[in-house]
């Protein structure tokens, strides 16, 4: 009897303790959406929701690659504008031109990508300042390529990728095509990050890198493809954002703080070795959660911004406390 | 490692907007600037860069100079669609006038004050300016500047003015009260009473956007329409579609939407196409994309301008005061025209970026519309 309860009691606890923080803290926002506005719970506004959500979730999953290796990707936030700027002026409203043009930025986002890992593993440059020189040259440069002003437009088969919401789809209803590339895009990281010895690997590298090479990790391989990985990503962010809203220059501004901000609060631990999936999703969404409840509550600007940064000291510093309690 | 945490939290706040609030309601500019408004333009008929609108005239004999000259520009900086449009407007004006220019000197302060300063400093010390315009980055900042620049040289202010009479005259179109008046009176003109607006704005505590919202404010409130929600959105067209969404989302109907300037404005009507409802009433700007819109979906709709044809003007005025002709001063009023319905088809050039200020009054300038980002 008493060894069943015992056994019992431990899966309980085992399971409160897998249930991620940042799920906790989406439910809690999202619910307080729904006390204000109860069409939120509508499948159509909540699939709406993760449209909009997309790209940020997206941007998490690649910043979290990062974060276990033990760094920090500054730039993703600038590609994110230099896909936006490249696509509308290299495809210039012709709809023949999408895929090919998609298919070049790709390969910016891999330059990128290769850039910040090589100038972190070979240069020995802290990914913060290194990632922080990408960000300002990627940035420079898609100003300079545009003029200070975006040129060109883009085509509805490019747009309908971050915009188009497919109507009467079984069993939810109506399903953006953002949505659809987001759970993509995130069963891969899912996958490559918890499925594969790839990802047995980043951990190491970031929980340790001296262990880890001496174990026989080829540090610096993992290193570079946690880059690239970030540096795709955002070039994925960037074509969802170009397509929910259109060309613009400020499409990726702050957005590498709220990603990183994202995995925090899913509990991943700055400078590597701990993290999943599923908390940058849950955080990427919480911290969405948020600036939607805050946009709901109509708040004056300044106080909706000091109460959007108490709500994330509190998040991050919640999330930081119970896994220190649980380690 | 949960200081580092509460450090990344902590840079992500301090990347948020700073606001903070200051009086930007002068009952007297308000009235001042409606009246001007109405008031008939004088000078060459369409050509608004050369006209005024009342004032003085100043004489300027003193400062009469044999050319060509070299004329000098210290720049707040290029830091928005507009100022870039501005700054090929002038540079365009310099150039059909060439025959009388030995050199424009452009300086980009970058919009950094203290960098404005010692600009304009270097420029003086070089000793080759015959005459410089200066576009201030903010007032109370510039004004010393400007001040010790007039003991040596005549000095035109456009844009933004400073804290002084010194300089020979200040260039601006009717300011940001006539935008919000304009833009506000034709919005209250097509709705009922009691009818809802929803504001978006670019940011807080800008002199120029602020009087442009507490203008339009002070016309609804008087009209009886309701501002359901005023909405700050840095000019990001993703923010500005989700906040126009989550309004939507309220199920409150929004009869108009009032912009304080319109490089957002379609995507705030995606956001109602998206949604499946019918277009409001709207005030943009007068950038392409927007008069394109309002062209193909026939909207009701008007393009209030702060035109960036006033670059121009400076250039204008300083080969006047060089030849010692009187010009408009100590203030150059400009005209501030708004597009309607019945000029929009005038405005709309398929050539032109999707940004570009339509009332640049560039059309006529050598480079167009290649400079100016066109095809």
């Amino acid at each position: 009897m008493t060894a069943i309860s015992d056994t019992a009691r431990a899966t309980r606890r085992l399971s409160l303790r897998n249930i991620n923080f940042a799920l906790v803290i989406f439910v809690v926002l999202y619910a307080a959406i729904v006390v204000l506005q109860p069409n939120y719970l509508d499948a159509a506004l909540f699939m709406n929701f993760l449209r909009r959500a997309a790209p940020l979730i997206i941007l998490a999953s690649g910043q979290l690659y990062v974060i276990l290796s033990g760094g920090f990707d500054l730039s993703m936030g600038a590609v994110v504008t230099l896909v936006v700027l490249a696509a509308s002026m290299l495809i210039g409203g012709d709809p023949e031109m999408t895929w090919v043009v998609i298919a070049s930025l790709y390969a910016m986002g891999l330059a990128v990508g290769l850039a910040n890992g090589f100038i972190v593993s070979f240069l020995k440059v802290p990914s913060i300042i290194a990632t922080l020189g990408t960000m300002l040259l990627v940035n420079g440069l898609a100003l300079a390529w545009s003029g200070g002003a975006p040129r060109g437009d883009l085509p509805d088969n490019f747009r309908n990728l971050g915009r188009l919401v497919l109507k009467d789809v079984p069993l939810v209803g109506s399903l953006p095509i953002a949505v659809l590339i987001l759970v993509v895009v995130t069963l891969l990281a899912w996958w490559g990050l918890h499925a594969t010895a790839y990802g047995k690997r980043l951990l190491a590298v970031g929980d340790n890198p001296r262990a880890a090479e001496l174990a026989g990790v080829p540090v610096k391989p993992t290193r570079i493809s946690a880059f690239v990985i970030s540096a795709l990503s955002a070039v994925t962010a960037g074509i969802l954002i170009g397509g929910f809203s259109g060309v613009s220059v400020n499409a990726g501004r702050g957005l590498e703080l709220q990603a990183i901000a994202a995995c925090v609060i899913g509990g991943a631990l700055l400078l590597g070795g701990r993290g999943t999936v599923v908390g940058a999703l849950f955080g990427a969404l919480s911290l969405f959660a948020l600036f939607t409840l805050l946009n709901l509550l109509g708040l004056p600007q300044a106080l909706r911004d000091s109460l959007q940064g108490v709500i994330l000291i509190a998040a991050v510093g919640a999330s930081v406390l119970r896994h220190r309690r649980s380690t | 490692m949960q200081f580092r945490s509460i450090l990344a939290a902590t840079l992500a706040v301090a990347f948020s907007t700073a606001a903070y609030a200051q009086e930007f309601n002068d009952p007297a500019e308000f009235k001042k600037q409606r009246e001007l408004l109405s008031t008939k333009a004088e000078g060459p008929e369409g050509k608004p860069w050369e006209q005024h609108l009342g004032g003085a005239m100043i004489d300027t004999a003193k400062f009469k100079k044999d050319g060509p000259h070299t004329i000098c520009f210290s720049n707040a900086g290029v830091f928005n669609p507009w100022r870039v449009v501005g700054l090929n407007n002038m540079k365009g004006e310099a150039a059909l006038q060439k025959d009388r220019i030995q050199e424009l000197v452009i300086l980009d302060a970058e919009g950094k004050d203290d960098k404005q300063i010692s600009d304009i400093q270097s420029l003086l010390d070089g000793g080759k300016c015959d005459v410089l315009i200066v576009s201030p980055t903010t007032t109370a900042a510039l004004t010393p500047a400007v001040e010790a620049a007039c003991e040596k040289l005549p000095v035109i202010v456009f844009d933004r003015g400073v804290n002084t009479k010194c300089p020979v005259t200040y260039i601006h179109p009717v300011g940001g009260y006539g935008f919000g008046i304009t833009s506000a009176e034709f919005i209250a003109s097509k709705l009922p009473k009691g009818a809802n607006v929803l504001a978006i704005r670019i940011v807080p505590g800008v002199d120029v956007l602020e009087t442009r919202y507490s203008a339009a404010k002070s016309i609804f409130d008087e009209a009886g329409i309701n501002v359901i929600g005023s909405e700050f959105t840095s000019s990001d067209r993703a923010k500005t579609k989700s906040v126009v969404e989550d309004y939507i989302n309220r199920g409150v109907k929004i009869d108009a939407v009032w912009m304080d300037a319109g490089d957002t404005a379609t995507a705030a009507l995606e956001a109602f196409e998206d949604a499946g409802l019918p277009y409001p009433v709207i005030s943009g700007e007068d950038q392409q994309d927007f008069l394109r819109k309002w062209q193909k979906e026939n909207l009701v709709a008007i393009a209030p301008s702060y035109p960036t044809y006033q670059w121009r003007t400076p250039i204008i005025a300083a080969l006047d005061i060089l030849d010692g002709k009187p010009v408009p001063g100590p203030e150059w009023n400009l005209p501030q025209p708004a597009i309607t319905q019945e000029t929009l088809a005038s405005y709309i050039d398929e050539r032109m970026p999707a940004l570009h200020y339509s009332l640049c009054g560039c059309q006529e300038l050598p480079g167009y519309p290649e400079q100016w980002g066109g095809k």
